[in-house]
């Protein structure tokens, strides 16, 4: 078995979103995803590039290919030094938005991982991980 | 700067989505799309999106305005060959595309829009409430 993998990424433009969609990708294929795992991870990833690209001006993407209780996946943490979110259970919401997206971003990305927890300060920032296991 | 080209096909545009779309790229295409609907009197639009190895609410998002735009331009829009792993993912996320018709794959996008052009237009909603 191949040793666990971390790899960071800044998200400063739209092509960097691009960018952390395809090392998410081959870090799922590396991790053993199927499929169909592997889309819902690289969609999240994308939500949440997004998120923090149009929200906090930019942040950086941590990959991970990790292994938990035996089964192997990739955990994936997003950071941003930006306004923080005022009400998280309510950014979770679907349709809720403070800019021009549809406002699934958030709860999208948590139903497509099987762990997800987020956390956030006003002025300070904001850090999402998730997770996808095979 | 990059542009996805856009085919003529009868009275049907084709649009194949083959790269990564990001926001300028997405709104030149809605642009061309647009012109392009007036200047060849177009009725339908067809988005193949085969290529695409995921749907974001951003591209779902791209998706949606195109067909809005369109269809105050009397044309409709069939999003055509989406992957089964990308549709199981797009409704998981939460998005819905309610205001896109799509169909499995080219030949049945172009039947779709055909079918509609052979309806008198005068039937169109008529009588239905």
């Amino acid at each position: 078995m191949t040793p666990a993998r971390t790899e960071t990424i800044e998200i400063k433009s739209s092509d960097d979103v691009v960018r952390v969609r395809q090392l998410v990708r081959a870090g799922a294929i590396e991790a053993g995803l199927s499929l169909v795992d592997q889309t819902k991870i690289v969609t999240a990833a994308s939500e949440l590039a997004r998120n923090a690209l149009d929200y906090a001006g930019g942040g950086t993407a941590l990959i991970d290919v990790a292994e938990n209780a035996g089964r192997r996946g990739l955990r994936l943490t997003f950071e941003d030094n930006g306004p923080g979110i005022a009400d998280v259970q309510l950014a979770l919401k679907d349709g809720f938005t403070t800019g021009s997206g549809l406002g699934l971003g958030l709860g999208g990305a948590k139903r497509l991982s099987n762990e997800f927890s987020i956390t956030s300060k006003q002025g300070v920032g904001t850090r999402v991980t998730i997770a996808r296991w095979t | 700067m990059d542009r996805i080209p856009i085919l003529k096909m009868g009275d049907a545009l084709l649009v194949t989505i083959q790269v990564d779309m990001h926001d300028r790229l997405a709104t030149a295409l809605e642009e061309d799309l647009t012109s392009k609907i007036v200047a060849n009197h177009s009725r339908g639009v067809l988005i193949d999106i085969s290529a695409l190895e995921i749907v974001d609410s951003f591209i779902g998002r791209m998706l949606d305005n195109i067909a809005a735009v369109a269809r105050v331009l009397d044309a409709e829009t069939v999003v055509v060959g989406m992957r089964p792993a990308v549709a199981i993912t797009l409704v998981e996320l939460g998005l819905s595309l309610s205001g896109v018709k799509t169909a499995l794959n080219v030949e049945r996008g172009i039947a779709m829009i055909q079918r509609r052009l052979e309806t008198p237009e005068a039937v169109d909603d008529a009588g239905e409430d």
